[in-house]
């Protein structure tokens, strides 16, 4: 089997309001694969939920893209917080975000969720105090 | 209804519009972005007062048709221009969210 394609993105903490970025192009990397739609429509929305989740949440980060023909898949690192009980951070509804970032349309506690939904495989690391890595695979159907 | 017409029949102000003949297929109204991000439906024309630099990624991101900003909420001029570059389609209204999606629910 040929090697993955790799793609790198630092995802700068720094501002939140133009984040989306690294989705944005991964997703137009995808379509210039010939990846279908519905394929990129999964791991863009997964993607985009990670990459804001690391630059609210963590003070952003680095996320890495594995493309193979078959799978695509992408791992989240961040050097942030962590996160303490990691079952209910995957809840519906949970969200520790502050008023500032809701007013700008963030924390309804959807993201994690989000992510789970769009994966066939999600596994969330996370140690307080020192970082969180987020691991997600998507098969190509 | 392609997003001119709707823009035209609805006299929407048009802040953006690349591809003014992109079929509209649906409706979506929402201003939590991570709720629209796992709900809203390619083809779309999304009601929302949210106006910072997310929603044009939200619009990219799900394929919308055009992005219409509701109840006269500000555009500032650095969003605008990241629609433009994007090409996203975005327009603007005086209309609260509700009358908004009823025009699209009446007219697509
Ligand atoms: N990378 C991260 N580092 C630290 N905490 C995180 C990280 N990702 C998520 N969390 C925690 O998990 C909670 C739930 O995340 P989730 O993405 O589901 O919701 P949210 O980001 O708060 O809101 P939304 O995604 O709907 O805008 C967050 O509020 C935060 O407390
Ligand atoms: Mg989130």
């Amino acid at each position: 089997m040929p090697e993955p394609l790799k793609f790198t993105y630092d995802i700068n903490g720094e501002n939140f309001a133009s984040a989306g970025e690294a989705s944005m192009q991964i997703k137009k990397e995808l379509r210039s694969l010939g990846f279908d739609p519905q394929t990129i429509r999964r791991v863009s929305i997964a993607m985009y939920e990670g990459e804001i989740n690391m630059v609210i949440h963590a003070g952003g980060g680095v996320a890495e893209v594995l493309v193979s023909p078959d799978s695509i898949e992408i791992i989240l690192t961040d050097h942030g917080p962590g996160i303490p009980d990691i079952d209910l951070a995957m809840q519906e509804g949970y969200s520790t975000a502050p008023d500032t970032i809701r007013s700008i349309g963030f924390g309804a506690g959807m993201g994690l969720p989000n992510m789970k939904k769009y994966t066939d495989e999600m596994v969330i690391e996370s140690h307080v105090q020192k970082g969180t890595r987020v691991f997600m695979r998507f098969d190509v159907k | 209804m392609t997003v001119s017409e709707l823009a035209k029949a609805v006299g929407l102000q048009v802040i953006s519009m690349p591809s003014p003949d992109t079929v509209i297929e649906c409706g979506y109204a929402g201003d939590l972005l991570s709720w629209v991000m796992g709900n809203a439906q390619q083809g779309c024309a999304w009601m929302t007062i949210m106006t910072n630099r997310n929603i044009i990624a939200v619009a990219e991101l799900i394929d919308m048709a055009c992005v219409i900003v509701t109840e006269g909420s500000d555009i500032p001029d650095d969003v605008a221009a990241l629609a433009k570059e994007k090409e996203i389609n975005l327009l603007a209204t005086e209309l609260p969210t509700y009358e908004m999606c009823v025009q699209v629910s009446r007219l697509i």
